[in-house]
């Protein structure tokens, strides 16, 4: 427990002082989503209804910017050695990996997607939606994208393979994500969705950390 | 007393044998002077001496026991330096040695160890300031570190730890690794010679790694 602190003081210390990655993932996530009225209309009827899985889908985008460093410095300057070496284990490592990676940019996405459910004219009935599903939904793909952050270490083009590894296992929390505000929009209950995104955290949390330890394990090798 | 002791130890690379049969034997309070050829294999037997890599056969006993049956036991009693300088660049000194300190359990008062390697004035300059030697130097200060502690590490295995280190420097290093014998310590040095192997010659055994495998003691 007091490793998992420290190693998530070291992080959020390092993001904090690194400065622009952080950042640039929620600005990516704010334009690349106002992009999207410019393609297809800004009729504002038709907005909010495709409002949410925008909403969603530059949400997953955005959380894979950061990923892919999330352990490839401590694996180049031979830090991952050390890590493994110590008595925290991989594991706490991959969990508190995930846990700094949620801070430094689910947060953030968290914070911004007020923002843009305006822009996307959803209706107020459907913020609650939109901020549970997201305060569920982003810590999945920490969680789940350390996973793909750790079996693509070393690799060449490790964030194109990132991507193509990680984006399929993103789907679900899309699905339910954008699920749950479209329900929202249409005045429908949301509870299944929310629930459903609720086990989906509960097994990411119980899995995901133990098989990013396995496959930092093998980078290590 | 009985050390370190490794039977028929073997490491295989991307299905090439890079040392085979290998017996080594070393006291505590003893170095091992570990020479070798380019891609004899040295650092390979150091990251499998570790336990970051797994040997292909043989076994490696610490004070009788085999390494493999309390894995845990045998990461806490190993200082590793590798070739990279595990350091992050947006960091102080104090900062990089103290969260390797505390993250080790070690004693977090980390200023005398910067002191044995004279780089106390840098102690609030981030790492991106600091010439390779200096990177070197705080690497280092870990191994001090954990020598002040109480419980520090019994087994250091350091690979070519004198890389881009001025001779002032070299000798801060063989008398702190004197000291770690004196302490009936175990070092394994990986080296190509230079002044380290003459300083601490004393208390120094010496191995050749073979290209084809085996090595000769000497």
């Amino acid at each position: 427990m007091i490793g998992l602190i420290l190693l998530v003081k070291r992080e959020l210390g390092l993001a904090l002082r690194g400065g622009t990655d952080a950042v640039m993932a929620v600005v990516f996530f704010v334009l690349a989503a106002v992009l999207f009225p410019f393609g297809v209309g800004a009729d504002p009827a038709m907005l909010p209804r495709i409002g949410g899985g925008i909403i969603w889908v530059v949400a997953l985008l955005a959380a894979m910017l950061s990923l892919e460093r999330m352990f490839s410095s401590d694996h180049e300057d031979g830090s991952l050695d050390l890590l493994y070496l110590s008595p925290v284990g991989l594991g706490t490592l991959a969990l508190a990996k995930a846990l700094a990676h949620w801070l430094t940019t689910g947060v953030l996405l968290l914070i911004a997607a007020p923002i843009l459910a305006l822009l996307y004219n959803l209706p107020a009935s459907a913020f609650g939606a939109l901020i549970v599903s997201m305060l569920l939904g982003t810590p999945i793909l920490s969680l789940v994208g350390g996973i793909g952050a750790a079996l693509t270490l070393g690799a060449r083009r490790g964030g194109v393979l990132l991507a193509l590894l990680i984006l399929p296992l993103y789907i679900p929390v899309l699905i339910f994500g954008a699920g749950a505000i479209d329900g929202a929009v249409a005045g429908r209950p949301i509870g299944p969705q929310l629930m459903v995104l609720s086990g989906f955290l509960l097994a990411a949390l119980a899995l995901a950390p133990w098989a990013t330890a396995a496959a930092l394990r093998q980078a290590i090798e | 007393m009985q050390g370190l002791i490794t039977h028929k130890l073997s490491c295989i690379r991307g299905e090439r044998a890079v040392f085979t049969g290998l017996d080594l034997e070393i006291k505590p309070g003893r170095a091992l002077l570990l020479s070798g050829a380019n891609g004899s294999g040295k650092s390979s037997l150091m990251r499998v001496l570790a336990g970051l890599l797994p040997s292909a056969a043989g076994h490696i006993e610490w004070e009788g026991a085999d390494i493999s049956a309390d894995p845990d036991a045998h990461r806490a009693r190993v200082a590793y330096i590798g070739h990279a300088d595990p350091l992050k660049p947006a960091m102080t000194a104090t900062e990089n040695l103290r969260f390797w300190a505390q993250l080790y359990g070690l004693d977090p008062a980390i200023e005398p160890a910067l002191y044995q390697f004279s780089i106390e004035h840098l102690a609030d300059v981030p790492a991106r300031y600091f010439s390779a030697g200096q990177k070197r130097r705080l690497n280092l200060a870990r191994l001090a570190a954990g020598q002040n502690s109480t419980a520090g590490p019994a087994l250091w295995l350091l690979d070519e730890p004198a890389t881009g280190l001025d001779p002032g420097a070299v000798s801060m290093l063989a008398n702190t690794i004197l000291a770690h014998l004196s302490n009936d310590g175990i070092a394994i040095i990986s080296t190509h010679g230079g002044r380290l192997d003459e300083l601490i010659a004393d208390r120094a055994d010496h191995f050749t790694l073979q290209t084809s495998g085996s090595g000769v003691a000497g």
